[in-house]
């Protein structure tokens, strides 16, 4: 019954997105306020239908209704209560609804709360995620319905993969499409722009705590996935250049450049055609990332069941949507003039020099990621790239924008001196540079790159916290008014620079100074490793609710005190395969990772590594996603621009 | 000129497109025609355990059919499917093995680690070997004959489903070939 429920609600939120694009492309069209009014209903009510069909659906998860074929294939009733829920977004279909779901609620809010919004900038931006509304809808209820029916229905069901079975993996993919989703609403900014032929400072406004809010969970998202690929897979590894990992990471690097032009953007006007461009192509690397992971075209340990024809209907909707948008670029933009003029030296042009490296970092790991394809077609040979590509390619573009990352935000809006500029970061500049002399006599040439990177660090930690003291300082006299009256932004800002500081210590830390061990070891053996002594204390079977475990305790002794590890090798009988859980000790200075792997008459398998300052990676991605939290939080953001203001572009005749 | 830069996302995309196209036909999993059927090309590779002999092409014309699986411990989907071969290596089936792209130190950390499910062992640091089989990528799993020629190349992680439905079946088929 309830799966019939979430069946109609579907149909019937396709029925109204229907409604919703109609009426508001007409409405706006004619000007007719009655019509827009019935869109903005419209867009309600059908995130309403929505978040029903994801009830219907989450429900029958949790009460383990396997007459629906999805959850007979994504559940058992042995799975945790959590891990059932959470099951609702393990599988293509289920992932597929809170994809439209998510869509579903931006959309509700740009209608419910875009009132400030010129009412016909308003209907087409509904209008035009109407339209990807309805592709999406319709792609899920043709291709994939996650509500088919399974008669008979089974006793038990089939268990979700066991790697997923994780609290990470639960937050994991909605994090990430509350990133991919979002940037849909700067992309039907940027077309409605196109549309309308003109960009105005209510645009401008909007577009920027838009792109902040997709960008945030899509940082926190990546960061969580990293840290479960190092805790669940157990080799210790944070980053693999996979496909799938490739597809967010795409997105994102644009999505920041989208971040900072439409900073400049908002605030002196400049950059308007480049910042609708970095607006559809943010969007379209999201559909990319949908496509590459459901298509087939790619293997990933990430796939989901591979399907020709589900593919062919997201290439087409990637074909209309990226296609149709950049044909209407090519046409409209041109015709979008913008006014204000800024000095090659100057905060727009930091940001314009972060954009370049951005979208040039993009179109590396697009180069990495879809080689194989693209090699294929030239000589059908079949090539792979792996991790020595991106160190390569990867890190030179990265290491001059982390250099810049510093800059940048001491440089005066339109036209600065360069000596001026330099003067401002003297002292952080000496620190980097000490901190370089200091570590360079260690190590040959490794040593020069652990060196680079440590001052690196530094460089963006102490330079991104000058920021805050040098304005607190010059308003010293009155410094609770000084450290108050920060606008939010500038505190975000600095958090997040300062978390890809962290960021950029960490993988300096784990890349120069990581260290393993394998042995052969018997309960009551003693191994000494890293500084510290580890005694295996027991090793055992133990039962959890849907697996069993071998279960090694280990007693570790270091120079600041001793306390207990666990590692575990999970065998999961109904899905037939086996996780690893690694026991791990984590610390600001490092963390010793344990697993366990074979077991023979020398003993069982124990792997042990060492990797310094690893968890910094992670407070680093977390450190920038809070700054995008602050950021967002500033009161400029929250308030919004006036209904009535001078466009800040005005249309021009083509020429 | 200034509107044809304007011109330039659509047509790189619409190019993009066009790739993308002809690439959902091809099955990535799938081994271009010419090797199905036809004898592994000669190759020798260096031993990956020391004092071993390595592996060549004419290790695999011994009248019995054999996998060959190429793998990397710096493989996520490796770790999944090595239980898989522990197992099949149980069960008698001869499995033997090619360490792609690494040193041996590292392949034999690996072995050293998780087992070792394979009869003969061979190093291919810069992954040259396997270009001469057409290796795209790792895990992948070449089911030879019992003359030595490929029959089937598996992409991917080999879980016991792939075993049960797919290369199971045509081993033992193999097995009674004359």
């Amino acid at each position: 019954m309830l799966a019939e429920v979430g069946q109609f609600a579907l149909i019937l939120a396709l029925l109204l997105v229907v409604v919703q694009l109609a009426t508001l492309f007409w409405g706006a069209h004619r000007g007719d306020g009655v019509l827009m009014a019935v869109g903005r209903q419209a867009a309600l009510l059908q995130a309403g239908f929505i978040a029903l069909a994801f009830g219907a659906l989450a429900w029958s998860y949790v009460t383990c209704d396997f007459s629906v074929e999805l959850v007979a294939e994504h559940s058992h009733t042995t799975q945790p209560l959590a891990y059932r829920f959470a099951a609702t977004w393990g599988s293509h279909e289920g992932s597929m609804l809170l994809w439209v779901l998510i869509l579903a609620i931006y959309g509700a809010g740009v209608s419910a709360f875009g009132g400030a919004l010129r009412e016909t900038l308003q209907a087409r931006v509904l209008a035009v995620q109407g339209v990807i509304g309805a592709a999406f809808l319709g792609f899920l209820l043709f291709t994939s319905n996650p509500f088919l029916r399974l008669s008979p229905a089974p006793v038990e069901g089939t268990e979700l993969n066991p790697l997923l079975q994780d609290p990470g993996l639960v937050l994991h993919p909605p994090l990430l499409y509350l990133g991919y989703v979002g940037f849909s609403i700067a992309f039907c900014f940027a077309v409605a722009a196109l549309i309308e032929g003109r960009v105005d400072a209510a645009w401008a406004r909007w577009v920027r705590p838009w792109v902040l809010a997709a960008w945030i969970p899509l940082t926190a998202g990546i960061t969580l996935g990293s840290a479960w690929a190092y805790y669940e897979l157990g080799w210790g590894g944070w980053w693999f250049w996979d496909p799938v990992e490739n597809a967010s990471l795409m997105p994102w690097l644009l999505g920041t450049a989208l971040l900072h032009s439409a900073l400049v953007l908002e605030r002196r006007g400049a950059l308007v055609s480049w910042t609708i461009l970095l607006a559809i192509l943010t969007f379209s690397l999201s559909l990319v990332g949908t496509f590459l992971v459901r298509s087939g075209i790619l293997t990933s340990v990430h796939a989901f069941a591979v399907d020709p024809k589900r593919g062919v209907y997201i290439l087409g909707i990637l074909a209309a949507t990226t296609g149709l948008s950049l044909a209407l670029y090519a046409w409209r933009a041109p015709a979008i003039r913008t006014g204000a003029l800024f000095q090659p030296l100057s905060r727009e042009g930091g940001i314009t020099l972060n954009n370049l490296f951005l979208t040039a970092l993009t179109a590396t790991v697009f180069l990495g990621t879809f080689s194989p394809v693209f090699i294929e077609m030239i000589n059908a040979d079949k090539i792979s790239v792996g991790p020595p590509y991106y160190a390569k390619t990867f890190a030179p573009l990265a290491i001059p924008l982390l250099v810049l990352a510093v800059f940048g935000p001491v440089l005066n809006w339109k036209k600065d001196q360069a000596k001026a500029a330099f003067l401002r970061l003297r002292i952080p500049a000496i620190v980097a540079g000490l901190v370089l002399l200091a570590a360079l006599p260690f190590g040959g040439l490794k040593g020069i790159a652990t060196a680079d990177g440590l001052a690196l660090g530094v460089w963006l930690v102490l330079g991104s916290v000058w920021i805050l003291a040098r304005r607190w300082w010059s308003g010293r006299a009155y410094l609770q008014r000084a450290i108050l009256t920060t606008p939010r932004s500038i505190v975000g800002l600095v958090v997040a620079h300062a978390g890809l500081g962290l960021l950029t210590l960490g993988i300096t830390g784990v890349t120069s100074w990581e260290s393993d061990k394998v042995l052969n070891m018997k309960v009551g053996d003693t191994v000494a490793f890293a500084g510290r002594t580890l005694t295996l204390t027991d090793y055992a079977l133990t039962e959890g609710p849907n697996y069993q475990a071998k279960t090694a305790r280990f007693a570790v002794k270091g120079a600041t005190g001793g306390y207990d590890l666990r590692s575990e090798k999970r065998w999961f009988p109904v899905a037939q395969s086996q996780t690893t859980e690694a026991g791990i000790r984590v610390g600001p200075l490092g963390n010793l990772y344990v697993s366990i792997g074979e077991e023979s008459e020398a003993g069982v398998i124990v792997r042990l590594w060492n990797h310094p300052l690893i968890v910094w990676i992670w407070i680093g991605g977390f450190a920038m996603a809070a700054g995008g939290a602050v950021s967002l939080s500033d009161r400029r953001l929250r308030v919004g621009a006036a209904i009535k203001t001078r466009p800040i572009a005005q249309p021009v005749p083509a020429e | 000129m200034k509107r044809l830069l304007f011109i330039l996302p659509v047509v790189g995309f619409l190019v993009l497109l066009g790739v993308f196209f002809a690439g959902l036909g091809r099955d990535p999993r799938a081994l271009p025609s010419v090797f199905i059927g036809k004898p592994l090309p000669a190759f020798a590779t260096a031993p990956l355990r020391p004092g071993d002999t390595g592996l060549a092409n004419t290790d695999f014309q011994k009248g019995e059919p054999v996998l060959l699986n190429v793998f990397a411990s710096w493989c996520g989907p490796c770790r999944v499917e090595h239980p898989v071969l522990m197992r099949l290596r149980q069960e008698g089936v001869v499995i033997h093995g090619l360490d792609w792209k690494e040193d041996a130190a590292a392949g034999q950390r690996w072995l050293a680690e998780r087992g070792d499910p394979y009869v003969r062992a061979g190093n291919d640091p810069t992954g040259r070997t396997g270009i001469e089989f057409g290796v795209a990528g790792v895990p992948e799993t070449f089911v030879i004959d019992k003359q030595g020629r490929v029959r089937y190349r598996h992409v991917g992680a080999l879980t016991p489903e792939d075993w049960d439905s797919k290369i199971g079946p045509l081993m033992e088929q193999l097995r009674k070939e004359s």
